[in-house]
């Protein structure tokens, strides 16, 4: 379980979090939606120790984040950021076999070799493992990203927009990975996303933010609902149900 | 603050350098000069304002162009290697040509500088990491790297005592007869000037002044031409004055703005005032020796930098 | 050919040309002569691999592979330091000539000068390096107006001195200070073996870092204190060489195509012993230069390094 309490983040006196209060349950996906600036990808970032809190709580499974070890904290919950513009020779396996560092600190096991396998044929990526990740396009670079936080093995996977960029066919991909991470795997995903639809189609809960604040947060089909979203995002969307799926049109 | 103000503080220090110095010349007794003291006026006292003036005023327009063109606030003559280029063009000139006349120096110290500029703004092309703190320090490397090609020559033909000498920047041997190379600067300023608007533009970016109409090659070469020429007839005269062209357009896009054709102005005559002020406290503190204007205004000016960077900080700009 | 391949011969040219400079031309009183090139190699090997090392270790922490420790200043800091000795001492004077009292002065200003930068950078929470860096070159431009201003104040003859300082130059490091360097920097080895892990991680840059449980601002920290001690320990052996790790570390990693830092770290450590032997080789024995070979290493890196930058299909 992830716990925010009443926490607050300010750059430069300028609020960004404002008195958040927040529980993911175990075993979801949660999105995070909502305007330029809310305040979203700062949020994550906090959650996942990346910079820190002014004020508040932040704890997983009952441990606050800030005081626990940076190891074991890498062994239970792990980020993908929004930039992954990595500047080295590598391939996706080396790159996958980084998520093992946790565990080895860099002399891998034959166990930790396995689980590199097993990420990566996860992903689907065993025809590309020794490819460089600058010859991958923008989806297959993601998957090579996707595997090596799989390979981490961590119970809790944040991810800052990952679909930034990428086309319809692997970003559905993408998605159903992610589900599947979360049925199979029982894995408890927290996403940052822009696409409101692919948030209401593959997320349990929604967590809608608006200048620092969480406007509404519940389960997807109850933040997905016209009023919200009209205040959410200023604007008018009417939404749809096909197939049990609400789609919000708003072209 | 206002335009006006400025000018009253170029008049007011401007008189005061007029009347310091070993030999005594009072403003009152301006009417009743003595033969040696009209001569020292004439000959030493008057060419060095000038000097003064136009290198503090034409550095930092030159700065605040280069600032435009490559979109970076701490671009200048010093973060882009203008300064260490220039300097190599001259050894090179002294090298190639054994008693190279001034405007000799000049022509291959203005190429030198102007391929040095142009090897630094093609290099901010191929960069992809485009933090604004990361590009001068780029620069800064780049400038120390043609420093030590000056360095390899300097050595082989013992001039080093020699450069550190004639490329500190220094007023006190300004006199008649050898400055009359700052007057080149000049004309770059009317150019500036005129093109003040299109600067701004090409500053956008190439798409973005491609689809207003203008040629953007043109103005960027003309901008960063004007910079190079400024340049090397300043560290050519006068000598190497660090950050001018850094920090004078930083403190008035503080307060006026970044549209250049309002900048302009001020950024001119706060650079002549900042110059002369420099100047003027070099004369004094050791009196009757005096600080070069490099060293001034490499303390004053590397604390106002430092300044500039906190502040830039603070304010995440 | 894999990079373990190119490393092993990377290595075994490093040693041929050792040999070939401590043998070549083995005339006369070997019972001097021996010795003293030794010596002389021991220095070459200690200034080239603890500038490689910290340049690559650098350019790891900074992600990047432009700058080097260099942009922090210290080779300034002790170009002015050893003016002021001269300008305020006289070339005389005792701290000129007992080099030990010089080296150690020399290290210890470096390394404290180093520390208050740390410090005032990481004082703030949002630290960023580059801002870091920016700092101590502008440090380093200041240091500069002076020394250039006292060098212009200093008697020609004593200007001599001050140039020979000036300028890395192995022909006449002091056998004790070599020593003493050896000790020092096998005990920096020895802290550092501790961080040696963290490499790699390090080089997918800090939110990859922190993502792996690095403890990221801890270990920087460190490592940068690593870099200042090394970069010290050998600029006051023989003198500032910025640019020699820039080169070194850039072509190393050219040749190796890897991101796995042992065999970037061995190879650049080799490539640059080798430029320094070599280097140091040519310039004694075969053109008698008027020159040093810092002075050359600083052109032909810089030289190379922009050429590296304006390469065709290739981003920085």
């Amino acid at each position: 379980m992830v716990d925010l309490k009443n926490v607050f983040k300010a750059y430069n006196n300028k609020p960004v979090i404002e008195d958040v209060s927040l529980t993911i349950d175990k075993g979801t996906i949660t999105s995070f939606i909502g305007p330029n600036g809310a305040g979203k990808s700062t949020l994550i970032s906090m959650i996942s120790r990346l910079i820190a809190k002014d004020n508040g709580d932040i704890t997983i499974d009952g441990k606050d984040i800030f005081q626990a070890k940076n190891n074991d904290l890498a062994k239970k919950i792990s980020i993908l950021k929004q930039s992954n513009a990595i500047n080295l020779k590598l391939t996706v396996r080396e790159l996958v076999s980084f998520g093992r560092f946790p565990y080895s600190q860099g002399k891998l096991t034959k166990e930790d070799w396995g689980k590199v396998d097993e990420a990566i044929e996860y992903m689907e990526l065993q025809d590309m493992q020794d490819k460089f990740l600058e010859e991958l396009s923008g989806g297959q670079r993601q998957r090579a990203h996707i595997a090596m936080v799989i390979a981490q093995d961590t119970e809790y996977i944040l991810l800052d927009e990952p679909l930034n960029n990428l086309d319809m066919r692997a970003s559905t991909q993408i998605m159903k990975t992610l589900r599947k991470l979360v049925d199979e795997m029982s894995k408890t995903i927290l996403i940052v996303i822009h696409d409101i639809n692919f948030a209401s189609c593959y997320s349990d809960n929604i967590v809608a933010l608006k200048d620092g604040k969480v406007m509404k947060q519940g389960r997807a089909c109850d933040v997905i609902d016209k009023c919200v979203l009209k205040d959410l995002y200023d604007m008018d969307i009417d939404i749809k149900e096909i197939d049990n799926r609400r789609i919000c049109v708003y072209y | 603050m206002k335009i006006r103000y400025l000018v009253l503080a170029v008049i007011i220090f401007s008189v005061i350098s007029l009347f310091i110095g070993v030999t005594d010349i009072s403003p009152l007794s301006l009417f009743n000069l003595s033969e040696e003291q009209q001569q020292v006026l004439l000959v030493s006292r008057i060419p060095r304002l000038i000097s003064i003036v136009i290198a503090g005023a034409s550095m930092s327009i030159v700065g605040l162009i280069m600032q435009q063109l490559s979109r970076n606030k701490f671009v200048s003559p010093t973060t882009a290697g203008t300064m260490d280029s220039a300097r190599l063009g001259i050894l090179v000139s002294m090298m190639v040509f054994t008693s190279a006349a001034p405007f000799q120096k000049m022509l291959v110290s203005f190429a030198f500088a102007l391929a040095g500029t142009f090897i630094f703004m093609k290099i901010l092309d191929k960069i992809k990491f485009k933090d604004a703190i990361f590009i001068p320090l780029v620069g800064l490397m780049f400038g120390n790297i043609i420093s030590s090609v000056s360095m390899f020559f300097a050595y082989q033909n013992d001039l080093i005592q020699n450069m550190s000498s004639w490329m500190q920047g220094d007023f006190s041997m300004i006199m008649s007869g050898n400055y009359e190379m700052m007057y080149v600067s000049i004309p770059g300023l009317i150019l500036a000037y005129i093109f003040a608007n299109k600067f701004t533009i090409a500053g956008m970016g190439e798409d973005f002044s491609k689809n207003l109409g203008l040629n953007y090659r043109q103005v960027v070469n003309l901008g960063l031409s004007i910079s190079a020429l400024v340049t090397s007839s300043v560290v050519l005269t006068v000598g190497v004055i660090p950050f001018l062209g850094l920090i004078i357009p930083n403190i008035v896009t503080i307060y006026q703005g970044d549209h250049l054709k309002n900048t302009l102005a001020h950024t001119a005559l706060l650079g002549a005032v900042f110059v002369l002020f420099c100047d003027i406290i070099g004369r004094i503190v050791i009196y009757p020796y005096e600080i070069p204007i490099s060293l001034t205004v490499g303390v004053i000016g590397s604390g106002i930098f430092i300044y500039l960077l906190l502040r830039r900080k603070k304010y995440g700009l | 050919m894999g990079y373990k391949k190119k490393t092993i011969i990377l290595g075994i040219v490093a040693l041929a040309l050792a040999c070939l400079y401590i043998f070549y031309d083995l005339r006369g009183n070997i019972g001097y002569i021996l010795p003293k090139r030794a010596i002389k190699l021991i220095a070459i090997i200690i200034t080239g691999g603890a500038i490689a090392f910290s340049t690559t270790i650098f350019m790891t922490i900074t992600n990047n592979r432009i700058l080097t420790p260099s942009v922090l200043g210290l080779d300034s800091l002790y170009l002015l330091l050893q003016t002021v000795i001269i300008f305020i001492f006289g070339s005389n004077s005792i701290v000129m000539m007992e080099s030990s009292i010089n080296y150690l002065i020399s290290i210890v200003l470096m390394v404290l000068f180093s520390l208050l930068l740390y410090q005032f950078l990481f004082k703030g929470e949002k630290n960023n390096i580059y801002f870091l860096l920016l700092i101590g070159m502008i440090l380093g431009t200041f240091f500069n107006s002076f020394t250039d201003f006292m060098q212009v104040l200093i008697d020609p003859n004593e200007f001599m001195v001050a140039q020979d300082a000036m300028f890395a130059s192995i022909n006449n490091v002091h056998t004790d200070l070599v020593w003493l360097s050896v000790v020092l920097i096998g005990l920096v080895l020895i802290y550092f073996s501790r961080f040696y892990k963290y490499l790699d991680v390090l080089s997918l840059g800090k939110d990859q870092a922190v993502n792996l449980g690095v403890p990221y601002d801890y270990v920087v920290k460190r490592l940068l204190i690593v870099v200042a001690i090394l970069i010290s320990v050998a600029t006051a052996l023989t003198g500032p060489i910025t640019f020699l790790g820039l080169l070194v570390v850039n072509v190393t990693y050219e040749m190796m195509k890897t991101f796995r830092h042992l065999y970037i770290l061995l190879g650049s450590i080799f490539l640059s012993i080798i430029a320094l032997v070599g280097g140091q080789f040519i310039v004694e024995k075969i053109f008698t230069f008027n020159t040093t070979l810092s002075v050359i290493i600083n052109f032909v890196g810089g030289v190379y390094f922009i050429y590296l930058l304006l390469k065709e299909n290739r981003s920085w």
